[in-house]
């Protein structure tokens, strides 16, 4: 404790360098299964309690131990918090990759490592803390598991120390973590006084990097896209949850999981408003929430990839036989084995036809935890508003990172539980057809098994209006041409884009999901660096609003950022758009696997704008000849 | 719906609906299809149980049998799924109201070969619903290729030889968890009907196996699905009788001929035996029998595992009582105190 005392009064000396004050970097080097997760997260929670903006990313391969995992958190106090590829300040853990983080860094950055590596011997242009971790937990406990669960908590109170992260907040979010196991929290503080002890004494500050504190926090939670997907299914009223786990969306249903374990089980009986089943594969899992959907629930699923892949038969028939069901796509890399632990926007086009024959499907496209909890409300409401299956598109970095987020919203509107049939709607339209447009929008009456409303027989494709079994062509057609009808209605139920004009701009910049903070910083740096003004559409939804383009047609070049190889988004765009629209759209793609970041879009934009761009490892980029960005 | 019928005494069932309630649209199957004298049987036992059509869903995959739910209780709902996938959708509608009666209609191959991992869940799970397989050995809709279920040494009509050993869905079933397990032959009127009543009072997995000729592709001299094949190597296990639990009817039998079964309903099943050592609630025995008689080429039909009172999954999930589908909103949205309480958790 005395040593969090000491810190109020007595700074670390920083040297000649200008100060640099939450505006950097932080990556943790560690092995996956080493208990790194508490002590980074402890880390990441006490600059956000000094008000400071923050975010976090978590690159972790595809195991469960033993190999190399890198955590990241950014301190920004412009709010910036997309991925940002430079680290100022290394914690190396890991003997594997050491010497290659270390070689990665840019001269002046940071290392504070484990004594034995012998790190400084690398390179010296950087600035090196030993620690020897080993000694010092050797001190903290003589228990062998403990000591492995605790090494970590010494990184964070020497970079305490350090960066002057304020200790007492750490404990504060250790309090946090561990909720009330007392012995826990102390031997964990004990860890981190350590630490701080241990670079109080011996490391002389000889860096620029500093946390202060600020006040932007206020009103704010930390939290993972999943989990605030999990809160926005508990808010909307979820009954039937079925899925296959896979990363990155098994935590969605696990968390929704406690929650409804919590809140949804009559305290009284014991007996649940909310059924889950874990299904045998992907198959099962939407058709369990296509079977309860038919049967009246609000019923969902969850997955990636592969999963969506398994799920095309069944999207079809939900589609024709038009039964509501909301479907989670937590994107990630391409097939497994290979990168599933890493983030891609890649499942655009695969769901927005996902399927066999004539099929088209609503997709919603979140970039925050707060969209991604009111997203989910909205997608069971316009799921049974539409009697179709809708797809919720979040991605690995948005689903399994931590971000800040503002507090989430009460829901304001009931619960839209669409069409369905009772005794005074039958009596108004006369007779019950369950594929007849009564009022013109595309949308048919559905009635439910169970209810004392006139039944049907759902099936596939053929079926006239009257839900009768049918193969002739034009019953075909015409509900073909109705479900068409009914795409088009989406249109304006869906999401309205945010959409920024700034007049003086030729170039517009169209972006949705997670790529947007990188876009939010790169249009920053565009406007300071190269004075290149832009306009920026942020879609959040398709099918597509017709104000796409209106946005399109007042920009000469506009720039389609995503985060997949083949342009997909665009790909969607062009399928609507006149073809002078269309000749207007350029691409910037990013599909490694990391999340997009600020400066490959500023680059590629200014590349692409006829600006000749070369770099300097301190500054990234410098625009020359800032000329016309003519074709 | 009343429709006038020619009997000038009108019979009416327990709820005074008339037989051509249960009806169905006109089959658009083979002409003597066995699939067809199943719906007739589906039909008849529905009725005779004073079943509530409004409360039945009809479940299918894809194939001639699974276009049979069509056929049979128009004023159900009825789904039609994908190839193979109706115990999902069944799950899913009976997760959203445990109170519906769900009889699935499947082929063979829609079973046993594209839905045998869904079957081998549904099975597991014990998902109260009557399961019927309508067992042809080969694939009727896509012209009569074979099946899982087709026996060794059996051929088409082609003359192409099946050299793969079959799958018995009744043994695989009882293995599985299926807590009532039954094998009967499209042409056996009366022992069709008693199972498909007592399964109707079953609570959990009902798995019928319905020997089921394709008179179209699968019923010449060298199958051993053909009608003549079925009719003289069919080895029933007992004689059954069942009394519904709304029927008062004492019944007198020699105790140790016949074993009295009770159902999850109260209803009761005496089975008369043809061989007295034949004990349905003996899992082991059970599987013994399927074994020896395919070894035999026979096939045993009746009534060959019952396990009356085991937990049923809906039960497991311990549900509210009204169906999660009707619930209002209050039920089903916490109140603002539940997202302020979150909300707090993570500041
Ligand atoms: C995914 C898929 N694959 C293949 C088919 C083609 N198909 C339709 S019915 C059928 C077999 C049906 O056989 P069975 O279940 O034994 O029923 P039967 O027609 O004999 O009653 C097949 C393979 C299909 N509808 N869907
Ligand atoms: S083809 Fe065979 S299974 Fe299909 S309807 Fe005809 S007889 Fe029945």
């Amino acid at each position: 404790m005395p040593a969090s005392d000491v810190a109020v009064e007595e700074r670390p000396t920083t040297s000649s360098v200008e100060p640099v004050v939450n505006d950097f970097s932080i990556q943790v080097a560690t092995v996956n299964g080493s208990g790194s997760q508490t002590a980074n997260l402890v880390l990441l929670r006490a600059i956000f309690q000094m008000g400071v903006p923050v975010s976090a990313k978590n690159m972790f391969p595809s195991n469960i131990a033993g190999l190399p995992t890198w955590f990241t958190i950014r301190a920004n106090k412009d709010g910036y918090v997309g991925w940002k590829k430079k680290t100022e300040i290394l914690v190396a853990m890991n003997p594997e990759t050491a010497r290659e983080d270390v070689l990665n860094l840019d001269p002046g950055s940071v290392v504070v490592y484990d004594e034995p590596l012998k790190l400084d011997s690398v390179r010296s242009d950087l600035v090196f803390y030993p620690v020897p971790f080993n000694t010092l937990v050797g001190d903290v406990t003589r228990e062998v598991t403990l000591r492995r669960r605790v090494r970590n908590m010494i990184y964070d109170g020497v970079l305490s120390r350090l960066l002057g992260v304020e200790i007492d907040q750490m404990e504060v979010a250790l309090r946090k973590h561990f909720g009330n196991k007392v012995k826990v929290v102390a031997i964990n503080r004990a860890a981190l006084d350590a630490g701080y002890a241990f670079a109080e004494q011996h490391l002389e500050k000889r860096d620029p990097y500093r946390i202060e504190p600020m006040d932007e926090n206020q009103g704010r939670i930390l939290i993972d896209g999943n989990a605030a997907a999990a809160i926005g299914c508990l808010m909307a009223g979820v009954t039937v949850v079925t899925w296959y786990p896979i990363t990155p969306s098994s935590s969605l249903c696990e968390t929704l999981i406690d929650y409804l374990r919590k809140y949804r089980v009559d305290k009284e009986t014991g007996k649940a408003s909310f059924a889950v089943v874990q299904a045998e594969d992907e198959i099962a899992a939407l058709g369990m929430a296509i079977g309860a959907g038919w049967a009246g629930a609000r019923s969902m699923t969850a997955t990636s990839g592969p999963g969506i892949s398994l799920m095309g038969e069944f999207t079809g028939l939900a589609y024709y036989a038009e039964v509501p069901a909301v479907i989670f796509d937590i994107q990630r890399v391409g097939p497994s084995t290979g990168l599933p632990t890493r983030t891609a926007q890649g499942d655009v086009l695969t769901t927005a036809f996902l399927s066999h024959g004539d099929t088209r499907h609503p997709l919603l496209f979140p970039c925050s935890p707060e969209e991604c909890y009111s997203m989910a409300i909205n997608a069971f409401d316009l799921a049974e508003r539409f009697q179709t299956p809708v797809f919720v598109l979040s991605d690995l970095d948005l689903g399994m990172n931590t971000w800040m987020s503002p507090t989430f919203a009460y829901p304001t509107k009931p619960m839209d539980r669409g069409k369905v049939l009772d005794a005074a709607t039958l009596d108004r339209i006369g007779q019950f057809g369950r594929y007849r447009d009564v009022d013109g929008d595309g949308i048919p009456y559905r009635s439910v098994p169970g209810s004392s409303m006139p039944a049907y027989f759902c099936r596939g494709s053929g079926h006239n209006e009257w839900g009768q079994y049918s193969e002739r062509a034009d019953d075909y057609q015409k509900n073909v041409d109705r479900l068409l009808r009914k795409f088009e209605t989406f249109r304006n139920w869906m999401p309205a884009p945010v959409v920024e004009i700034n007049r003086k701009a030729k170039v517009g910049i169209i972006a949705f999901g997670t790529t947007h903070w990188a876009v939010v910083e790169s249009r920053d740096q565009l406007r300071n660096e190269a004075d290149v003004q832009t306009s920026y559409y942020r879609l959040r939804a398709y099918p597509f609003r017709p104000a796409l383009a209106s946005f399109i047609e007042r920009h000469d070049r506009v720039y389609v950022v995503e985060q997949n190889r083949d342009a997909q988004m665009a790909i969607l765009m062009r399928l609507e758009l006149r073809a002078e629209l269309s000749g207007r759209l350029r691409s910037i793609l990013h599909y490694s696997g990391d999340p997009i970041d600020a400066r490959t879009i500023t680059d590629d934009i200014l590349v692409q704008e006829g600006y000749r761009v070369h770099y300097s490892a301190a500054d990234g980029v410098i625009p020359h000849d800032a000329g016309v960005g003519g074709e | 719906m009343v429709t006038a019928t020619p009997t000038p005494k009108k019979k009416t069932n327990r709820l005074g609906l008339e037989l051509p309630v249960y009806r169905g649209s006109k089959t658009t199957l083979c002409a003597g299809c066995g699939h067809n004298a199943i719906s007739e049987r589906i039909i008849d036992a529905c009725f005779a149980m004073g079943i509530e059509p409004t409360q039945v869903v009809k479940l299918s995959g894809i194939g001639c049998s699974s276009k049979s739910p069509a056929y049979f209780l128009g004023s159900a709902h009825g789904f039609n799924a994908v190839h193979g996938r109706m115990p999902s959708i069944g799950t899913g509608a009976l997760l959203a109201n445990k109170n519906l009666v769900a009889i699935g209609v499947s082929g063979d191959g829609d079973t046993g070969a594209i839905g045998i991992g869904q079957f081998i869940h549904l099975m597991r799970r014990n998902l109260p619903i009557i399961y019927i397989i309508e067992d042809n050995g080969c694939y009727g809709l896509t012209k009569g290729q074979f099946s899982p279920t087709a026996d060794v040494g059996s051929t088409l009509k082609t003359g192409v030889v099946n050299e793969l050993p079959p799958i018995d869905t009744c043994a695989l079933a009882i293995q599985l968890g299926a807590t009532f397990v039954a094998r009967s032959f499209s042409g056996d009127k009366k022992q069709l009907t008693a199972i498909l009543k007592a399964a109707i009072s079953h609570r959990g997995t009902a798995m019928i196996d319905v020997l089921s000729p394709c008179v179209t592709f699968n019923d010449h001299e060298g199958s051993t699905k053909s009608y003549a094949y079925a009719k003289s190597h069919e080895d029933p296990l007992e004689e059954l009788d069942f009394v519904p639990y709304f029927e008062d009817i004492a019944v007198d039998y020699e105790p140790g001929e016949t074993q009295e079964v009770t159902l999850h309903d109260g209803s009761r099943l005496y089975l008369k035996k043809l061989d007295e050592r034949y004990d349905p609630t003996d899992k082991m025995q059970a599987l013994r029998v399927l074994h020896e008689t395919h070894e035999r080429g026979e096939f045993a039909t009746g009534l060959i595992y019952v396990a009356p009172m085991t937990d049923d999954f809906l039960t497991t999930l311990n549900l509210v009582d009204e169906p999660l589908a009707s619930l209002p909103e209050d039920q089903v949205r916490p109140p603002r105190s539940v997202l302020n309480e979150i909300m707090a958790s993570l500041a």
